[in-house]
């Protein structure tokens, strides 16, 4: 494949399902997700709760089981290693997750908690790991002195940092970050953040970026995702996406982002959801977004729109749109 | 017409680490109708602030050192626990971060409401269902009748809020206190909960404390602004003045490290600005500004002195050796 | 670049969990009191034969005399004349093997179970929990006794049949405990680079999930000891082997004329459960994060 040569089919996520329970109450958590990761890009997927951006990070990551579509790293389909193959592969993608306080191990040193990956892949010689961890905690912006501490005596900024490091250890060249900075308080979101990007221009990393944060993800990913209800509702390139968003549900997700100088009493011209989502068990049979949809007619009810492109890298799944 | 006055109030808390200054003479005004935003980082002691409004600073480790909270004039500070219970509810309501933990599982939400206006109103049970019933279709709830007779994991989040804010405004508040109202919900079900207060503030004149870490929501519903920094307020004034031309470093700094969501990106990607460092911690605090270890604009009086909010002539003001100076020599 | 996060600060202690509660468990008397309790009268009963070489079984002076009336018998004697203060020392022994061993045996099986079940879920877990059901819903004392009587009533099986009865609340408590643990992230970090199942269950998720069990394998120590006095009451336990249980069963018909005889080993194994629950709530407050900083 010569696009995996250079990088433009880096990541290649075809019809993912994820579904879960029993049958007759099956929650579509994903639900027929496509979409392709160049080499060295961000791509963010941003999304309400119970949009299933999650679930695709983990399903992605092979941290929740796949039910049915593809996942394809350089070309590999690591969607269906199982055993001793996919523990091998696991070197090439890793994850750093939202809560800093329940993604560290309470009972290691952070020395050991980076010290872990190397040990387990069997990454350099074991003389040679103390001085990778120190060479890691050091990219990450701690001192290596810091690594005989536990978890609980760092900050939450900093106990990210000790996730990136991890993270980092196997030189992975995937990264799935699932809110990395939510959990943050403002000022140390900028911290990380500029960490992830420099990081990212170093070892030419690529993101997926999962968020619901609309201005962060603006701020760092390259191609973006919307997702509702299980499924990809529009995806276009960063200033297309904000500047001319095409579907209704990602006009109005934009308009409900408080800004910063917007005028006061502005509001009335937004755009408001009425209602809650349908659930994930029971889905309608037309557009899942319909029920609260303000531009809704008769066809919406009855056939789901397909992602389509309106103009080049620009896809929306709406009836109604270009 | 002023509601509520915050005049100089100094919380402590006990740790083993020694004397923690949680607030350090803090000095708020709300008036009747106006929405008033108090921003930091966690840990600054907004919330700490809304307790102390509330009187449930935790006692102990903590205990209001000094200072007076006025509600319409009447000292709230020194009041007995059963009177506090009266000014809690039937005079200050408060809404929670966390919707789901602060409602009762066991009883419907109709049910809850009502048990708030009874416990503070003479109202027959029947009475007091249909003003639930009235306050929940007053906050946007569809089907309110129904509703009513919903118990709690029924419903989503942002109805949760909902019902919260129903419920502390049951027995029609002076003063609303929102801590973070919004930080557990969606995007979109923020968006309604912002209207619904700003609707409410205007219709019933109720004052309203929005506690939050989020420049964009202060901009979209305050009409005023404190910023606070471990313990103290270093920049008051409105919302205008704050964030089109923040005075104090920190202020700068909350709102220029935050990727806001804009309109029309730029094509490049530029770093964020950062506040470097952490928080301090508020047992080793010394003589001088606590934002001065962090502070890009830090002079040598500031590690000596601790600067004192200097108002303007239009009412902005800010707590800043470097501010102070500056403004000086115009 | 980025700045670092502590530029300035000197490095904190760091200090291990384990050290962190046991400097908790040290700061609370009760605990402390608990610890001392049971130092006691487990070096009593290791050593106290060797110092009081008095053989329990040895008919030593007139039967229930009371305390303090002879030398010999400084504690009195039973119904059959034999020396109080010999089987309260030799007695401990056979009392607290029965409760180590029968916690112990609990703690294993109990981890087993819930450690695969609450890991593995799935069929494993229903398998596993109708099998614990099972033992669950047995009448325990009745259990234990069919044991005792189709073996022989001899220490190992009355240690076996308490523990055989009273795994099933410790393997449900660490499959709950384990259920929450492997849905924490760390659990995924460590599946994601490259952590197998078996490091995953007993080096990442039982360390944690340690503290609740130890406090529950510390109180179960507490229910087999009575539960082994239960037994030899009703005579179900070895009778060549001096316990306090033992001593309670044989003297119940003289209670109302020998206070002694009874009140005197219940007091000991009053003593013993005193002290384990009193250790098992210190521990109990050791592991717990929240009231470590106070």
């Amino acid at each position: 494949m010569s696009d995996t040569a250079n990088g433009a089919n880096y990541l290649e996520v075809q019809d993912l399902k994820v579904h879960f329970g029993k049958k007759g109450a099956t929650v579509h958590a994903v639900d027929g997700v496509s979409f392709t990761v160049s080499k060295g890009t961000t791509f963010g997927i941003v999304g309400e709760s119970g949009s299933g951006k999650t679930t695709t990070a983990l399903a992605v990551m092979r941290l929740t089981h796949i039910t049915d579509g593809h996942v394809s790293l350089e070309g590999r389909n690591i969607g269906a290693l199982d055993g001793e193959e996919l523990r091998e592969a696991r070197r090439a993608f890793q994850i750093i997750f939202q809560d800093p306080y329940s993604s560290l191990n309470p009972r290691q040193r952070a020395a050991d908690i980076i010290r872990e990956p190397l040990d387990l892949m069997e990454i350099g010689q074991p003389a040679e790991r103390d001085g990778m961890v120190s060479d890691l905690i050091k990219q990450v912006g701690l001192r290596p002195e810091q690594g005989a501490l536990f978890p609980h005596q760092f900050s939450g900024g900093q106990r990210q940092r000790i996730g990136l490091a991890r993270a980092l250890a196997t030189k992975p060249s995937l990264i799935v970050c699932d809110e990395p900075v939510s959990a943050l308080d403002v000022a140390i979101q900028a911290q990380i953040l500029n960490l992830m990007a420099n990081l990212q221009e170093e070892l030419d990393l690529t993101y997926l970026f999962i968020s619901h944060d609309l201005g962060v993800v603006q701020h760092i990913c390259d191609e973006i995702a919307v997702m509702y209800l299980g499924q990809i509702v529009e995806q276009a390139d960063r200033r297309t996406l904000f500047t001319a968003p095409e579907h209704p549900y990602t006009k109005t997700l934009l308009s409900a982002v408080p800004t910063l100088h917007a005028a006061r009493g502005d509001r009335s011209k937004r755009q408001r959801l009425s209602g809650d989502p349908p659930s994930p068990i029971n889905l309608p049979k037309g557009c899942r977004f319909a029920s609260r949809c303000p531009l809704v007619e008769k066809q919406c009810h009855e056939t789901p729109p397909p992602l389509r492109a309106v103009s080049g890298g620009h896809f929306v799944a709406c009836h109604l749109a270009g | 017409m002023t509601v509520l006055k915050v005049d100089n109030i100094v919380v402590d808390f006990a740790t083993r680490r020694g004397n923690a200054r949680v607030l350090d003479h803090v000095n708020l005004e709300v008036n009747e109708g106006e929405i008033l935003g108090i921003v930091g980082e966690s840990g600054c002691g907004k919330s700490m602030t809304a307790l102390s409004i509330m009187g449930l600073v935790p006692s102990p480790p903590g205990n209001l050192t000094s200072g007076s909270i006025y509600l319409e004039g009447r000292d709230l500070v020194g009041l007995s626990k059963d009177e506090m219970r009266e000014i809690r509810g039937n005079e200050i309501g408060m809404i929670f971060q966390e919707p789901m933990s602060s409602l009762n599982p066991v009883f419907t939400v109709g049910e809850q409401i009502a048990e708030s206006v009874r416990l503070h109103e003479n109202a027959s049970q029947r009475a007091a269902w249909e003003r639930a019933v009235e306050m929940l279709r007053a906050v946007g709830i569809p089907e309110a009748e129904v509703r009513a007779k919903s118990y709690p994991h029924q419903l989503s989040g942002g109805m949760r809020q909902r019902v919260m804010i129903a419920i502390a405004l049951a027995c029609n508040p002076r003063v609303l206190i929102a801590d973070e109202p919004t930080t557990a919900l969606d995007t979109t079900v923020q968006a309604q909960i912002f209207d619904l207060l700003e609707e409410l503030q205007k219709s019933r004149g109720t004052a309203i404390v929005l506690i939050t870490h989020d420049m964009g929501a202060v901009a979209q519903l305050a009409d005023r602004v404190a910023v606070m920094y471990a313990g103290r307020i270093v920049e008051t004034g409105t919302v205008e003045q704050v964030l089109t031309m923040p005075r104090h470093p920190y202020t700068e700094g909350l709102i220029a490290c935050v990727p806001h969501l804009q309109p029309d990106p730029p094509e490049k990607r530029e770093p964020l600005l950062e506040i470097p460092g952490v928080v301090p911690s508020l047992t080793e605090l010394g003589d001088g500004c606590a934002f001065a270890p962090r502070c890009n604009r830090a002079l040598a009086t500031c590690t000596g002195r601790q600067p004192v909010l200097k108002t303007e002539g239009n009412g902005h003001a800010t707590a800043c050796w470097a501010v102070e100076a500056e403004l000086e020599n115009v | 670049m980025t700045v670092l996060d502590t530029k300035d600060e000197s490095l904190p202690r760091a200090e291990h969990p384990a050290a962190e509660a046991w400097r908790v468990f040290r700061s609370r008397p009760a605990a402390l009191f608990g610890l001392l309790l049971l130092s006691i009268i487990v070096i009593v009963s290791l050593f106290g034969p060797v110092l009081y070489a008095v053989d329990p079984f040895e008919i030593v002076w007139a039967p229930l005399t009371p305390p303090f009336e002879t030398e010999t018998a400084i504690l009195g004697t039973d119904n059959l004349g034999r020396d109080m203060l010999a089987g309260l020392i030799v007695g401990g022994r056979a009392t607290l093997l029965v409760g180590v061993t029968a916690a112990l045996i609990t703690i294993i099986i109990g981890i087993l179970v819930g450690a695969l079940a609450g890991y593995y879920l799935g069929w494993v877990d229903d398998v596993l929990m109708r099998i614990t059901e099972f033992f669950q819903v047995l009448p325990p004392l009745l259990f234990a006794m069919v044991l005792v009587t189709l073996f022989s009533p001899s220490l190992p099986v009355v240690a076996m049949s308490i523990g055989i009865v009273s795994w099933p609340a410790t393997a449900r408590l660490a499959r709950a405990e384990f259920m929450r643990i492997r849905g924490l992230e760390y659990v995924s970090a460590g599946r994601s680079i490259g952590a197998r199942d078996g490091r995953l269950i007993w080096r990442v998720i039982l360390p944690n999930a340690l503290a609740p069990l130890i406090v529950s394998a510390t109180l179960t120590i507490g229910v087999a000891i009575l539960f082994e006095a239960g037994l030899s009451f009703l005579g179900l336990s070895d009778p060549n082997t001096m316990s306090w249980g033992l001593m309670i069963g044989s003297g119940r018909q003289y209670v109302l004329d020998a206070w002694w005889v009874v009140t005197l080993p219940g007091a000991m194994i009053f003593l013993t459960v005193l002290g384990v629950s009193l250790i098992g709530d210190g521990l109990n407050d050791a592991f717990n994060p929240k009231l470590r900083e106070r």
